[in-house]
């Protein structure tokens, strides 16, 4: 579904990622973990073309991202993204944001759009949150808005950048329940996140960046039994000792 | 001459009410027609082909640099040479006017867009819109709320800078109430008059703008 080969990607004379190179299988949730600033917000942006990169090739479901011939809007519209700060648009409501693509880029009917919404707002929670603006949830319940605004495209992947990052402690799990239902029902995923217990339970591989590169894709009874590399250790220990 | 004669403002008030019908017409011509080209420059400023961003770049720093008096002098000597007959002073200042106010809203238009974080457009991106989607559905509505006291500031300037006409000899309303304070002697009935006047329009539309930023955006 995800091929991700060989990219290579410098800002300036800083390289952030180097010869990445890794697949994600339909159906798979593939988690990526790292230090902050290993380069895997870039990565993840690569794989949907809001970041270009320098070198090297990344298809979605046979697409090529970085072919200048590729209808860049047409292939987003079939992959979700979840951001850390949820990234709602501040001047509508969550029934809004969640309709908005749904009619201006697939086309959709408002009825038919709205309709849609809702069935999703309630799947994540939120039923009785339609008309409150993002100012007026709290970052759990943003977070599960931003969540339903990408599934309302039927989207064939989805990634996640630390959806729980910005989250207080409490309305962590909220999110990761929604998450952790989206995998059991198959979807194809990528995360970012330094929620281990989240890895442990749901994902199939666990991908290790640092300093840009790929260290580690192991399956994740093996990443988490023994990791091959020293800072794959070191993090692990880190992370989970919180 | 001790005693005071406020009967004048009312005797005047046509004469006053002509004055004040040209500060109108300035700012609402200034404010269209510089908002107008204010986005035009705004958008040269941000491409990324040189010869159109050094350009605007350059005009506005210019523009913002000289004095508004500088530039209704300018115009009224240069738009005639240019056309190559009298024009009259009206058009002319209409035309330094809505050129020199384009600078300030270019900045403000800019401000306004930079205000808008860049996560927005990357979720907007996300979704599958194009650029021109995003601008009009998330960047540009959340950018206009933000400019909104930014402009309303700017023409408050743009309606207080109206005085500056007598330089070409029009008849603005702060104008037209030194021409009765000369004539009739009496200054301080009419400044009196012109700062109340002044104070009503400026205070109540920045009062227009707190209430306006404290609704809830739809
Ligand atoms: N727009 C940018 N311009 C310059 N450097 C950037 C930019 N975005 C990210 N970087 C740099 O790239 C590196 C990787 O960033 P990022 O992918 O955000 O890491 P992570 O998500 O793992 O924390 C960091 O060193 C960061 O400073
Ligand atoms: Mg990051």
């Amino acid at each position: 579904m995800i091929e991700i080969s060989d990219v290579s990607k410098s800002y300036g004379r800083t390289a952030v990622l180097r010869g990445c190179t890794a697949a994600v299988k339909r159906g798979e949730v593939v988690v990526v973990c790292g230090p902050s600033g290993s380069g895997k917000s870039t990565l993840i942006k690569c794989v949907n073309g809001l970041v270009p990169f320098d070198s090297g090739a990344i298809r979605v479901d046979g697409v090529s991202v970085g072919d200048k011939a590729t209808d860049l809007p047409a292939l987003r519209a079939r992959i979700g993204m979840v951001f850390q700060n949820f990234e709602l648009y501040p001047h509508m409501t969550a029934l809004q944001n969640v309709s908005l693509a749904q009619i201006h880029v697939l086309k959709r009917s408002r009825t038919e759009a709205d309709t849609k919404s809702r069935q999703l707002l309630a799947r994540v929670g939120l039923a009785d949150k339609l008309a409150s603006r993002p100012d007026q949830l709290s970052g759990g319940q943003q977070q599960r808005v931003s969540i339903a605004r990408a599934l309302a495209m039927d989207p064939q992947a989805m990634l996640f950048d630390e959806p729980t990052s910005a989250l207080d402690p409490e309305m962590v799990n909220e999110v990761l329940e929604v998450m952790q239902a989206l995998a059991l029902d198959g979807m194809t995923m990528m995360v970012v996140t330094h929620e281990m217990g989240f890895a442990q339970r749901v994902a199939d591989r666990v991908l290790f960046m640092d300093g840009g590169e790929i260290l580690e894709d192991t399956p994740k009874a093996a990443f988490f039994a023994h990791p091959s590399t020293d800072r794959a250790r070191q993090f692990l220990a880190k992370v989970l000792s919180h | 001459m001790s005693s005071f004669d406020w009967g004048i403002i009312w005797r005047e008030a046509p004469f006053l009410a002509h004055g004040m019908a040209l500060s109108a017409l300035l700012v609402v011509v200034a404010t269209a027609g510089g908002l107008v080209l204010g986005v035009v420059l705004a958008l040269m400023r941000q491409s990324s082909r040189s010869w159109l961003s050094v350009p605007a770049a350059g005009y506005v720093t210019v523009m913002r640099s000289l004095p508004l008096v500088l530039v209704l002098f300018w115009f009224y000597f240069l738009v005639p040479l240019a056309l190559g007959r009298p024009v009259g002073a009206l058009a002319s200042a209409l035309v330094a006017f809505v050129l020199f106010e384009a600078a300030f809203y270019c900045e403000i238009i800019r401000a306004g867009i930079a205000s808008v974080r860049a996560g927005q457009t990357q979720a907007a991106l996300a979704t599958g819109m194009r650029q021109s989607q995003v601008f009009r559905l998330i960047v540009g509505p959340q950018a206009l709320r933000a400019m909104v006291p930014l402009l309303l500031n700017q023409i408050i300037i743009v309606f207080q800078d109206t005085s500056l006409v007598y330089v070409v000899a029009l008849r603005d309303f702060m104008t037209s109430a030194s021409i009765v304070a000369d004539r009739d002697g009496r200054p301080t009935e009419m400044y009196t008059i012109v700062a109340i006047v002044y104070f009503v329009i400026c205070f109540s539309a920045s009062k227009a703008v707190e209430i306006y930023q404290r609704v809830p955006a739809r």
